[in-house]
């Protein structure tokens, strides 16, 4: 707070006219339940956030609000659970195990909790704006078993307390047992509590509060179900319109350019439908589109794909496995493309057979071809492609490379790169 | 080469240019005994002509290749051959195939040179093996079996695992085999014991690939 303030009583006097005009222009951030800084929910700093007042003030006043016949209270779990949470920084989205953790609240964040808590409710029996009992105990009862059947995890499995959960043990047994049995419990009570002085209507009191902890009990599970089944649906109609297309785009357009491809009039024409061949079938049939660069298969297809354009030849791309690329990779998928680009050039031949496969302890690449060969011993040093861009470039990463060749057999490079141990 | 030795091919295809393509690519060293461009057609038409070997479309309209096989299985044509033809590589499609008993895949795009003698292997009872399906292979059978129910069959040996390597690599069985130092029976060996692994285990990444998607 002192640093905000400190902020402010620089900014204001600093003498910038322009400067709070477009302060105020600049578009309000969202209220959004704060991630970061939290000591229940996140409501009060995302409140902080939203009017550009100091979390703590807003705390203040909910503490206030909450002394007046406990409003502060009521707001303070609408915000909760009408606001959305804050979306992840990026960093945190890629580690999803991480952020379940980081959820969870900290020892120090609970006990704040529960301290707030017991000190609201003291205050509110001290200045006598309390319930009758038989009310104030199942409300209890039932705010408990409530929290109980909420707190999985952590925020994001909130409410995912489905048959299949428990199943699969996202969530305990004993816990959802407990719960419930403490919602229902205090249901009874209100009843029992209730049953003599409520003449007016006891009927209509007994289906209130059975309804009261129905919707307790099966509120947040109900409105996760809704919400899953939205995005369910949605995701379904996407991968139905794919599987069409695929289907469409098969019997026409693929089929097209296989025969094309059987045609023997023009090289050019055959090399230009099988890269198209080659693009279309990856984006129809391929794996889910991954980042570009990111998967070394993707990186030997796209090589093959460039070698068969430029050098109008056909790169048989075989990869078993697959691994991230980083430095080391990326120099092992120069080398093969280098070698492909070798066969392709030199060996005389149309047809070129890459064959990758990760191991876990290694990456083994073999460029092959069925061409002219040629002896090793006798390169001449105008030749220095393989030495320099194959062999060196290997050798860097720790990886070995070897040229088989003989004239008139074919010619085949094996490359060879260790990897860390993982 | 006379005619009684022609290898008897029937092509089946929706595509009635694929059809004649294969027809005039394979003319002069296999006899076509005829085509069918639907399921239920090619069922018929097979049965009724016995070939030996069926060119088979992976994917067609009613059930795809998978139910051309099935049909002509139910209806008695156990002698015929099928070798299947694809232009999609998904390994599921592949691998769906194999199961259901195609004895070997290539893709459309093979020369009509290697077709033919793609067709002659597949009637000789061997199975064809290109690159493409040899690394589908290895990718499948990878590392541990997740629960090896029977080791015979989900399990490939080294000696398999090498010669699917070659393959990989774009060799042919020939050279294979003067790599391994063995002949080239005992190479053949090996694949046919490969492709009877991929037809009968009960890995779970075959069994998945081989139901994770309805073949179009």
């Amino acid at each position: 707070m002192a640093e905000t303030t400190a902020q402010r009583g620089t900014s204001t006097p600093g003498g910038d006219p322009a400067a709070a005009p477009r302060r105020a222009a600049a578009p309000r951030p969202r209220l959004e339940r704060s991630r970061r800084d939290r000591v229940i929910g996140g409501v009060a700093a995302g409140i902080g956030q939203h009017l550009g007042l100091p979390p703590l003030t807003v705390r203040i006043a909910f503490v206030a609000l909450s002394l007046a016949a406990g409003f502060g209270i009521v707001v303070y779990g609408l915000l909760w659970l009408l606001a959305p949470q804050e979306a992840l920084a990026p960093d945190a989205a890629a580690a999803p195990r991480s952020r379940m953790l980081a959820v969870r609240p900290t020892p120090r964040q609970a006990f704040g909790g529960a301290l707030i808590v017991a000190g609201i409710l003291l205050l509110l029996l001290a200045s006598g704006f309390w319930f009758d009992q038989s009310i104030a105990w199942p409300v209890s009862l039932a705010a408990i078993g409530f929290a109980v059947l909420w707190a999985r995890s952590g925020e994001e499995g909130r409410g995912r307390w489905s048959l299949d959960a428990v199943m699969t043990g996202q969530t305990s047994l004993p816990r959802v047992a407990i719960g419930s049995v403490l919602i229902v419990v205090a249901m009874g009570v209100v009843l029992g509590n209730n049953y003599s002085l409520a003449a007016a209507g006891p009927m209509l009191l007994a289906a209130a509060v059975a309804i009261g902890g129905l919707g307790l009990l099966v509120g947040p599970w109900a409105w996760n179900v809704g919400r899953e089944l939205i995005e369910e649906r949605s995701q379904r109609v996407r991968t139905e319109a794919r599987a069409e297309m695929a289907a469409h785009l098969h019997d026409s357009v693929l089929q097209t350019l296989a025969l094309i491809q059987r045609a023997p009039e023009s090289r050019e024409m055959a090399s230009l439908a099988r890269t198209q061949e080659r693009e279309l079938r990856a984006w129809l049939y391929g794996r889910a589109p991954s980042l570009p660069g990111t998967r070394m298969r993707d990186a030997i297809d796209a090589m093959a794909g460039r070698v068969e354009r430029e050098q109008h030849v056909n790169v048989e791309a075989v990869v078993v496995g697959d691994a991230e690329i980083d430095e080391h990779v990326q120099a092992l998928v120069a080398a093969v493309g280098e070698a492909t680009l070798n066969a392709a050039k030199h060996s005389g031949q149309t047809e070129v057979s890459v064959f990758v496969e990760v191991e876990a302890d290694a990456i083994s690449a073999f460029v092959r071809d069925h061409g002219a060969g040629f002896d090793p011993a006798a390169v001449a040093s105008d030749r220095r492609g393989i030495a320099d861009s194959i062999i060196g470039r290997l050798a860097a990463h720790g990886g070995t490379a070897e040229v088989h060749s003989k004239p008139g057999d074919g010619t085949e490079v094996v490359l060879r790169l260790p990897r860390k141990a993982a | 080469m006379t005619a009684a030795m022609r290898v008897r091919v029937f092509v089946v295809d929706d595509h009635e240019l694929f059809r004649s393509g294969v027809r005039s690519g394979l003319g002069t060293s296999c006899e076509i005994v005829g085509d069918a461009g639907s399921v239920d057609e090619a069922v018929a038409g097979v049965l009724a002509a016995a070939p030996d070997v069926v060119l088979l479309d992976v994917h067609m309209p009613a059930g795809g290749g998978r139910a051309v096989i099935e049909g002509v299985r139910a209806g008695g044509g156990t002698t015929t051959r099928f070798l299947a033809l694809s232009v999609s590589d998904a390994a599921e499609d592949v691998i769906g195939l194999i199961r259901a008993g195609a004895r070997g895949y290539v893709t459309k795009s093979i020369s009509a040179k290697d077709l033919a003698a793609a067709v002659r292997r597949i009637h000789d009872g061997d199975v064809v093996f290109s690159p493409r399906l040899a690394g589908f292979v290895l990718d499948a059978f990878a590392g541990a079996a997740t629960q090896p129910l029977d080791p015979e069959m989900d399990l490939l040996t080294a000696r398999e695992r090498e010669a699917l390597r070659y393959i990989a690599r774009g060799y042919t069985y020939k050279e294979v085999a003067v790599e391994l130092h063995i002949s080239v029976k005992t190479v053949e060996t090996h694949v046919s014991a490969v492709l009877r692994k991929l037809q009968l285990s009960n890995r779970h990444e075959l069994t998945r690939w081989a139901s994770e998607r309805q073949l179009i």
